[in-house]
């Protein structure tokens, strides 16, 4: 009888990523959070039967009950409220809205309410509420469906918004989210809900909120964008850089508030032109706190104004050209960057 | 309003002239803040709650230890009636550091985490979905106490009402709906401005109970409170109810309080005073007059030494503007907000509160 020792089989090592859609992402950090902490609930309309209006939410609550993954009512207002209620008493709440023009109904819980709870009663008690919803336009949903709010909730001192553009920021942000002890909107996007990334499967991976990321490195101009707006920049230094020879750099702010203005000025720094895009409209946008932040960082070193490409100052029309010319589309901005490099 | 018939009562003779004491406390403060306001040593709004001491101390007594108070911008009454010393609410309206809030707050904004006092909320029925999460998180925690909801006549036309009173019905939350029916929002009558004026009837629509109670009798608000809050703590029942009273003074300290309403309305009302129906049932209970100077004296003293506190207490330290904004690790995600920033967030973050 043989006394060599079995050995057995290796098992091969845990992926350390994996390929999946943003909306993936998102349900694989709920998931993790919800397992890692039993604070963490899930609340909105339909995210449990109906499995979330872009299936955010799609198995969480076979695997976490209607106590944790809670179906409401059409009632922004309300539950929004019992979040901020829910998380003054320690509980980690994440409040689903369908998408942030639903956000408005709400606007006074998030504003007045979950903002304030920390300043105005001076450090005694803490909010950290996680609202997720998603922003963006393009698919005919017209004027009341279309918008781009973010810009409204990253004015305000005591909440904290990031935007993320990728399936793997997407989970890092969210869980950042709800491990903060502050009120986190979380803004998801609409067209990135299907698009694929590769995303860290480590549970304890996370994206550190105020940080910027360069998604393209590039000497001749920067453009700096979150969410949607991030996918049409890249887009457009891919095309510039194929055709003219350009190359941008890319600059995905992630987070709104706080506002990484050191890895944009650093860019600018370098590049030393600068156009700012987004999907909301410009007028006292995003767009409008970079150029001022960029003109006070890099005066010394701009070669040219700071630009902007925004959506039209105008209620997104129906109309399928109307919609299309006026967004921040591709041709717009690849015009302002030529514009800006004096090539135009 | 229906005068008390015979009845057993609520509270021993002993906590009766306890709650009274709390009353004539209530009564003098909201007095002497007025006089403060008007010495200019308090800014900003200022809501009195003189001629509501009833509902407010009946209803806080109704309350167990480690149930939950939360309440509109009226709340200085509410806050003494929790417990908070004098000296830390009178702080707080003088913008003190000594203040229940650090001076963050102010008159509407009183609170004390301690003594389940979830604070005043300054948006008309703002606090109302508030008060259901927590009464949502009180399940969630599976910990049997309730949320009591403090708001006025004026909140019940807002859409939180609506959707708060619906949630906790829903979900059948630990909360009561406490309408304190002073008789007028802001400067418009109740019958001004709800189409169905007997408020306490709008909890048939979600399906919960719904009680109008003399606001101004305190036996009938301890008893009716606590019942309610007993079902919401033990049955998880929600429930709406009405305490009919009356404000003396203007719906601020800047409203005189007499373009909506007749000097000989407020002087009728001034008759059905609480504090003198409670002196009157402790009158009954064999309580001497002298008593009653004692209470008046003692409190006059607590006063003047909450105005002494709250005069000596320093103002807050400009340094510390963000304090309590974001909390304690924030500073780390603010870090590269400063390059550039005109804003002076490494001054107001940083040095400030971010975490200390």
């Amino acid at each position: 009888m043989s006394t060599e020792t079995l050995v057995p089989d290796p098992v091969p090592a845990a992926p350390a990523s994996e390929v999946m859609t943003y909306r993936e992402a998102l349900r694989l950090a709920l998931r993790e959070e919800m397992e890692r902490d039993e604070r963490v609930f899930l609340m909105g309309e339909e995210v449990g039967v109906f499995e979330g209006s872009y299936k955010v939410s799609a198995g969480l609550l076979a695997q976490f009950g209607p106590e944790r993954v809670r179906d409401t009512p059409i009632s922004e207002e309300g539950f929004v409220g019992a979040g901020v209620g829910a998380a003054m008493l320690g509980e980690r709440p994440v409040v689903e809205i369908m998408t942030i023009n639903f956000l408005l109904v709400a606007i006074d819980q998030v504003v007045n309410h979950a903002a304030k709870v920390g300043a105005m009663f001076g450090g005694e008690v803490r909010c950290p509420l996680v609202i997720r919803t998603p922003n963006g336009a393009g698919n005919q949903l017209t004027a009341q469906h279309s918008q781009s709010l973010e810009g409204w909730f990253a004015h305000v001192p005591g909440l904290k918004v990031v935007a993320p553009a990728t399936p793997a920021d997407a989970k890092g942000l969210l869980k950042s989210a709800i491990r903060d002890d502050d009120p986190v909107v979380v803004v998801e996007n609409l067209p990135i809900y299907k698009e694929k990334g590769e995303v860290p499967l480590d549970p304890d991976h996370v994206v550190p909120i105020g940080q910027a990321a360069v998604a393209r490195p590039g000497r001749d101009v920067t453009l700096v964008a979150h969410s949607f707006a991030t996918v049409r920049a890249l887009r457009v230094a891919e095309r510039l850089a194929a055709e003219r020879g350009i190359e941008a750099e890319v600059v995905d702010l992630r987070s709104l508030r706080p506002l990484d203005v050191e890895t944009v000025a650093a860019s600018v720094s370098r590049t030393n032109r600068v156009v700012c895009v987004e999907e909301g409209w410009p007028t006292y946008g995003v767009s409008a706190e970079l150029a001022a932040r960029i003109q006070r960082a890099c005066f010394d070193d701009l070669d040219a104004p700071v630009e902007r490409v925004g959506m039209a100052e105008v209620p997104l029309p129906y109309a399928k050209n109307l919609e299309l010319a006026a967004m921040p589309n591709e041709e717009r901005i690849a015009a302002t960057v030529l514009s800006t490099l004096e090539l135009a | 309003m229906a005068v008390r018939s015979e009845r057993l009562p609520v509270v021993d003779t002993a906590a009766l002239l306890d709650l009274y004491e709390r009353m004539v406390l209530v009564r003098l403060f909201e007095t002497e803040a007025e006089r403060q306001y008007k010495a200019a040593r308090i800014g900003g709004y200022c809501h009195l709650c003189s001629g509501q001491e009833a509902a407010t101390i009946g209803s806080v007594h109704a309350l167990q230890d480690d149930d939950l108070l939360v309440t509109g911008y009226r709340c200085h009454g509410f806050a003494l009636a929790r417990g908070v010393p004098p000296a830390a609410v009178m702080s707080e309206l003088f913008g003190r550091a000594d203040g229940c809030a650090h001076g963050r707050g102010g008159s509407m904004h009183l609170l004390d985490v301690q003594r389940g006092f979830y604070g005043g909320w300054g948006i008309v029925a703002g606090q109302l979905p508030i008060a259901t999460g927590l009464a949502l998180a009180l399940v969630r925690q599976e910990r049997r106490q309730a949320v009591l909801c403090e708001l006025g006549d004026g909140a019940v036309n807002m859409g939180a009402w609506h959707e708060s009173l619906n949630l906790a019905a829903l979900w059948s939350l630990p909360v009561v709906f406490m309408v304190v029916n002073n008789g007028y929002g802001m400067g418009t009558a109740v019958d001004r401005a709800s189409a169905v004026p007997e408020l306490h009837r709008r909890a048939d629509a979600y399906g919960m109970p719904g009680e109008r109670v003399d606001g101004d009798d305190l036996e009938a608000v301890i008893e009716s409170t606590g019942r309610l809050l007993a079902a919401a703590r033990e049955e998880r029942r929600p429930a709406v109810l009405e305490l009919l009273t009356y404000r003396y003074r203007g719906h601020s300290v800047a409203d005189a309080g007499i373009a909506y309403r007749s000097k000989d309305e407020i002087a009728a009302r001034m008759e059905h005073d609480p504090l003198v129906r409670t002196r009157e049932r402790l009158r009954e209970a064999g309580i001497e007059e002298a008593t009653f100077d004692e209470i008046d004296a003692r409190t006059e003293e607590t006063l003047a030494a909450a105005v002494a506190a709250a005069q000596e207490s320093p103002e807050p330290d400009v340094a510390e503007l963000a304090a309590g904004m974001y909390a304690a690790g924030s500073g780390e995600q603010f870090a590269r907000m400063l390059p550039g920033s005109p804003f002076g967030e490494r001054d107001l973050v940083f040095a400030g509160g971010l975490g200390t």
